[in-house]
């Protein structure tokens, strides 16, 4: 029923492979600066001060209730006009690092938090200065809270790879949809990133889990 | 916050006895709700105070103040002579900034009602945080003096152990070695074993004693174990609505309260156990 052309399939499976791994780094340094900077966000939050709190809480807000689409064409088309002439790859992962740093920084505040008032009365007891307590021991604390949602993220930045498409990052979905338009068939291309977004975002998921259960044991937490 | 009129008030004290803790007229409000009036409390150097009273009477709340944790809405507290909640600055008392509270706090260890031990931290670890990282001693010598102090509290076997694998009582020793580490002047005890299983409430309470008798540390301790208090203490203070409203000797206080919010508050003690 399906005209599925195996020779076809193996002979753009090299292409699609080496784009996979374009995917895999806009992913992977999409995700470090959104680790990051969302920590920013979320200690920016916890600062004395007021107006920086705000501003950085509005920030967060404003770039979570907007597409991350309009967001990546904003950077990379808007950008210009204000003297940022950026690459597809460097736009890309302004963009998206930015855009998944406002939801880590919201998994983090969650984790940060759950850690008892009693950690911060005891670090002050012992005379340890903000950063040393929450580097030493508030976020230590706070992270195996936030592991299930940094894991969701992650899988999530992966799966929202294909965006950059629209701005001509070579990623996958963007090289499929290049096979496409050069031979006409679309079928196994598109079935082929699928897939392989399949056997990616399943192990990692599975993954995080194992991780987050070792975490917690190597923090002597359980 | 309003500028108070503090000079009344000395920019150190001095003279022979020094009191290595006063508490001058301290007022504490949360809100409406005035938690401490005008308090005044001293204890001499090497002195065990211990303060009882009602639920809400503000026993906690002098500690926290005490080791910084609130702020202080009247009054002056001095430690070691030198003014805690203020610091002198062009002969006067201004507030306290966060370097003068931090040079201040040196002098002060707590240790808490649910212990606060750092989870995922080791016994050892716990116990070398605070050397290590504010006192810059070398590794090996905050290690040594660590696992004397862990030893001292009967955890020297234990001091691999995380706290989630201790019980209550051991968590509680680990966190007076902890808090020893430190080498405060002064150590805070609130309700140390309140939250801890009756039969290990000793283990705890011995530790203490030992401190009582062995170190010349000056206490003020909060709790609710009316024999203990009149055992280790040379003073108790009965708290009751943010005043003191009665001290002594524990023999006398314990043996004969003059006024009546005293004698009911330990009769209505008594019945309770
Ligand atoms: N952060 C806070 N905000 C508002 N009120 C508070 C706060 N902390 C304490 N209080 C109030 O201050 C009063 C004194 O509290 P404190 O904890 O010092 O009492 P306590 O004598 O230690 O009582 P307990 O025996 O129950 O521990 C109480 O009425 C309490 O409700
Ligand atoms: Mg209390």
């Amino acid at each position: 029923m399906f005209d599925w052309r195996w020779d076809f399939t193996w002979q753009i499976l090299p292409r699609l492979v080496i784009a996979t791994g374009n995917t895999l780094m806009a992913a992977g340094f999409g995700y470090a600066i959104a680790v990051v900077l969302g920590l920013v966000f979320a200690l920016a939050q916890r600062t004395p001060s007021r107006t920086l709190t705000f501003v950085v809480r509005e920030a967060v807000e404003f770039i979570r209730s907007t597409p991350l689409v309009l967001q990546i064409f904003f950077v990379f088309y808007v950008g210009p006009q204000f003297g940022l002439r950026l690459s597809p790859w460097t736009a890309g992962m302004i963009a998206i690092g930015l855009h998944y740093a406002a939801y880590l920084s919201e998994v983090y505040r969650g984790g940060l938090d759950s850690v008892p008032k009693g950690q911060w009365e005891a670090a002050t007891s012992l005379n340890l200065s903000t950063t040393r307590t929450y580097f030493r021991v508030i976020i230590p604390q706070a992270l195996p809270p936030s592991l299930a949602g940094m894991g969701n993220y992650l899988v999530g930045i992966f799966k929202d790879t294909p965006m950059l498409s629209v701005i001509g990052v070579a990623e996958l979905m963007h090289t499929a949809t290049a096979i496409g338009s050069e031979t006409y068939r679309y079928l196994e291309p598109y079935t082929l990133v699928g897939l392989i977004f399949l056997a990616i975002s399943l192990p990692t998921a599975a993954g995080i889990r194992v991780f987050e259960r070792w975490v917690r044991r190597k923090l002597g937490l359980s | 916050m309003t500028d108070e009129d503090l000079s009344g008030f000395p920019l150190a004290l001095e003279g022979p006895d020094v009191p290595m803790v006063s508490f001058r007229t301290v007022t504490k409000r949360y809100g409406e709700l005035v938690v401490l009036d005008a308090l005044n409390l001293d204890v001499a150097e090497g002195e065990m105070v211990t303060v009882i009273g009602p639920s809400g009477s503000g026993k906690t709340t002098v500690l926290r103040m005490l080791m910084t944790l609130e702020t202080i809405n009247g009054g002056v507290i001095y430690v070691d002579g030198k003014p805690l909640t203020h610091m002198p600055r062009n002969g006067r008392l201004v507030r306290a900034d966060s370097r003068h509270l931090r040079q201040m706090r040196s002098n002060i260890g707590m240790c808490f009602q649910h212990f606060n031990l750092f989870p995922h931290m080791t016994a050892l670890e716990n116990c070398m945080e605070g050397p290590v990282h504010v006192l810059g001693i070398p590794k090996a010598e905050a290690r040594a003096r660590s696992e004397e102090l862990l030893d001292m509290v009967g955890m020297a076997d234990k001091r691999d152990q995380h706290p989630s694998r201790l019980s209550g009582g051991q968590q509680q020793r680990v966190a007076i070695a902890r808090a020893l580490a430190m080498r405060p002047k002064v150590m805070l005890f609130d309700e140390v074993t309140s939250a801890l299983d009756p039969e290990v409430i000793g283990e705890v309470t011995n530790v203490i004693r030992r401190l009582v008798a062995e170190h010349n540390l000056t206490m003020l301790m909060v709790t609710h174990q009316m024999g203990f208090a009149k055992d280790i203490s040379d003073r108790v203070c009965f708290f009751y609505g943010g005043r003191i409203e009665e001290q002594g000797a524990p023999d006398e206080l314990f043996g004969n309260p003059q006024k009546e919010r005293t004698q009911q508050f330990l009769s209505a003690v008594k019945e309770a156990n």
